[in-house]
């Protein structure tokens, strides 16, 4: 089926010239970071990982979001997402391997990876976030590309797949309850270090990730001839209605507890920074601010059916949940934690151009697999009709 | 038949072997075995269960020039700790830090004018319940039988989840290559390279070699004292015995071995 992916318009060639472009870009800068290490980077002693991490676990809840169509269609047999659990999954696919690359630019020693896999080590949580990272990617892209093969055969998939259809489900649950334990259980970052944060993160994934979803829906109406259908759409958009609320009241959960109990241990310190600005630092409160601002966007447009069934007002209200999610968990969470330092003292943070460069780099990477999967799944679906 | 008279044959000679080996291995061990480790110890070396650390800063202010830092300096020389000259990407295994700093659980708006302000002597905290050997994911942050918490920086991959595990900030990360920023190399102790972490080891290679860390040996006034916890009748516990201590940080768990006298 890979050949699909080799016939296409000028449009279709032009795009993925200009991603090569920027994959371009980003892996030379990636060179000068190989050659002159992390000093590249905005990063410091006292914020040592920032955005590279940052867009790491943002997309991790991308990838897990695939379980938001996957398991209404095969669990209580949705039809209306038949059409579309396949972009479903290729999105998980794309969104993995973004993942894993942002980890890997990440590493200071990058060529003593395989350390990991060489002294296993299951008190690590990192440990535990590579065999559920990778099993992830490999249970989508078995799935995805057996049943899109069946479907151009047309005949139902082998019954095996079916059965690892049900392990993704719990899977994709897994991917992203793991990465949040990266954050959650470490003493010292207190605003980690809070009980609901795999709920968070599980929450803020859920409405990312489908919203993406229906972006790329809607410019697949654009430009292919696939449609998939106002119904699955607007199933998908109450999806996303009812996580970004959720995301919300759980951001709202971490204020009260921290700022009614006025433990400045408990978060305070952070969410003061990040909102309001602490000793005179504040480089993120814009950033912050326009998280919520976009976020209360987003939950007028969604929450009033009228807008929300509304093509154009829905399109806004999923570009406003994805990006306002991208600061809050892409950038925000992770710098939060490390601010104010143990010391109780502000270091902040800002990416330099390269580490910026690098990321474009990751992610036109992942629109690239991303395309070449879309572009497969949508000729055998004109091919079948 | 005749095939399964020969295998027959051949089990009853194999197990009679074998019953012959198991006869003969206590003798092996006996004479062949040893309980000799693989590689000698300096029959010198400092031998502990768990090393700990009492600072006396009363010591240190009253007795120390004002700004006095020869521990500090003696332990960056030992172990080719970099100067890098840039607050973001310091190198640091030993420095100082205000109190408020230090300790920011344990200070109040009327706290005794003595320790408003006054630099603290910190470093790597050796918990008996660390952080950073449980998050890091190829084990090249371990804590020795000894209790001393080392990192092997050949295994390091430069994750810098131990950074983010430590609630001491008393690790470092060589974001760049770090040997054009040493004056004066150590031939006796390794440099590192860009990419890796680096703490506080506790001088675990002098304490092979029967010598005190370079820091407490450094101290002129004898504010930095090192030795055995669980012998009662060591040097530090004799210390902790008879003075009021406190510890960084003590309501996170990870149960410091750094103990300080105010």
């Amino acid at each position: 089926m890979l050949e699909m992916a080799l016939k296409g318009s000028k449009r279709y060639w032009g795009w993925i010239i200009s991603l090569l472009a920027v994959m371009g870009v980003g892996f030379s800068c990636y060179l000068l970071q190989l050659n002159k290490g992390l000093t590249i980077t905005g990063l410091s002693r006292d914020v040592s990982w920032g955005l590279y991490i940052g867009q790491f676990t943002f997309l991790v809840g991308v990838a897990a979001s695939a379980v938001t169509v996957v398991l209404p269609y095969y669990l209580h047999n949705v039809k209306t997402f038949g059409r579309i659990t396949i972009f479903g999954e290729f999105l998980a696919v794309a969104s993995v391997i973004m993942c894993l690359l942002f980890i890997f630019v990440d590493l200071g020693k990058p060529m003593r990876i395989f350390n990991i896999l060489l002294y296993p080590t299951p008190n690590s949580i990192m440990f535990w976030d590579m065999i559920v990272l990778n099993g992830y990617l490999l249970l989508n892209m078995v799935i995805g590309w057996n049943v899109l093969e069946a479907e151009r055969n047309s005949v139902p998939p082998p019954r095996w797949v079916r059965k690892l259809i049900y392990v993704s489900i719990p899977w994709a649950i897994s991917i992203h309850t793991v990465t949040a334990f990266l954050y959650a259980g470490l003493p010292g970052r207190h605003y980690w270090l809070s009980a609901i944060m795999a709920a968070r993160f599980l929450a803020s994934a859920f409405a990312s990730g489908p919203a993406l979803l229906i972006i790329l829906c809607f410019i697949m109406k654009r430009f292919t001839k696939f449609d998939a259908g106002r119904e699955a759409i607007q199933k998908l958009a109450v999806i996303v209605t009812y996580a970004t609320v959720i995301s919300v009241f759980f951001v709202g959960l971490e204020f009260f507890t921290a700022f009614y109990s006025q433990v400045p241990a408990h978060g305070m310190h952070s969410l003061e920074y990040l909102f309001f600005g602490l000793d005179g630092h504040g480089r993120l409160v814009p950033l912050m601010w326009m998280f919520v601002i976009l976020a209360a966007v987003a939950l007028v447009l969604l929450i009033n059916s009228k807008t929300r069934e509304k093509e154009s007002t829905l399109i806004v209200a999923c570009v406003a949940v994805f990006v306002s999610m991208l600061i809050e968990k892409g950038l925000g969470l992770v710098v939060g934690g490390f601010v104010p330092n143990p010391f109780e003292i502000v270091t902040e943070y800002s990416p330099t151009l390269p580490e910026i460069l690098i990321t474009l780099g990751i992610w036109a990477t992942g629109f690239l697999v991303l395309t070449i999967f879309y572009k497969i799944a949508v000729s055998v679906k004109e091919e079948t009709g | 038949m005749r095939g399964k008279r020969m295998d027959r044959r051949t089990f009853l000679k194999v197990a009679g072997a074998c019953v012959l080996g198991l006869g003969v291995m206590p003798v092996t061990d006996v004479f062949g075995g040893n309980d000799l480790p693989k590689i000698l110890r300096n029959p010198n070396a400092l031998v502990g269960k768990k090393w700990a650390m009492v600072v006396d800063m009363k010591k240190c202010w009253d007795n120390g020039e004002e700004g006095c830092v020869d521990c500090i300096r003696a332990c960056h020389r030992t172990h080719n700790v970099p100067n890098i000259g840039n607050a973001k990407e310091e190198i640091k295994w030993i420095w100082t830090a205000s109190y408020e700093n230090a300790f920011p659980d344990q200070k109040n708006e009327y706290m005794e004018e003595s320790l408003k302000g006054k630099p603290f002597i910190v470093l790597c905290n050796h918990c008996a319940n660390p952080p950073c050997v449980r998050v890091c994911p190829t084990k090249a942050t371990f804590k020795r039988e000894d209790g001393i918490v080392i990192m092997d920086y050949h295994r390091c991959i430069g994750c810098r989840y131990c950074m983010a595990a430590c609630p001491y900030g008393a690790r470092s990360f060589n974001f760049k290559d770090p040997r054009p920023f040493i004056a004066e190399v150590n031939p006796k102790f390794p440099t590192r390279e860009k990419g890796v972490v680096e703490k506080c080891n506790f001088c675990a290679e002098r304490l092979a070699e029967g010598l005190l860390p370079a820091c407490v040996e450094a101290c002129k006034h004898g504010a930095l004292v090192f030795g055995d916890l669980e012998d009662p009748e060591s040097n530090v516990r004799k210390i902790l015995r008879s003075n009021y201590i406190i510890q960084r940080k003590p309501q996170l768990g990870t149960k410091p071995n750094i103990y300080y006298i105010v």
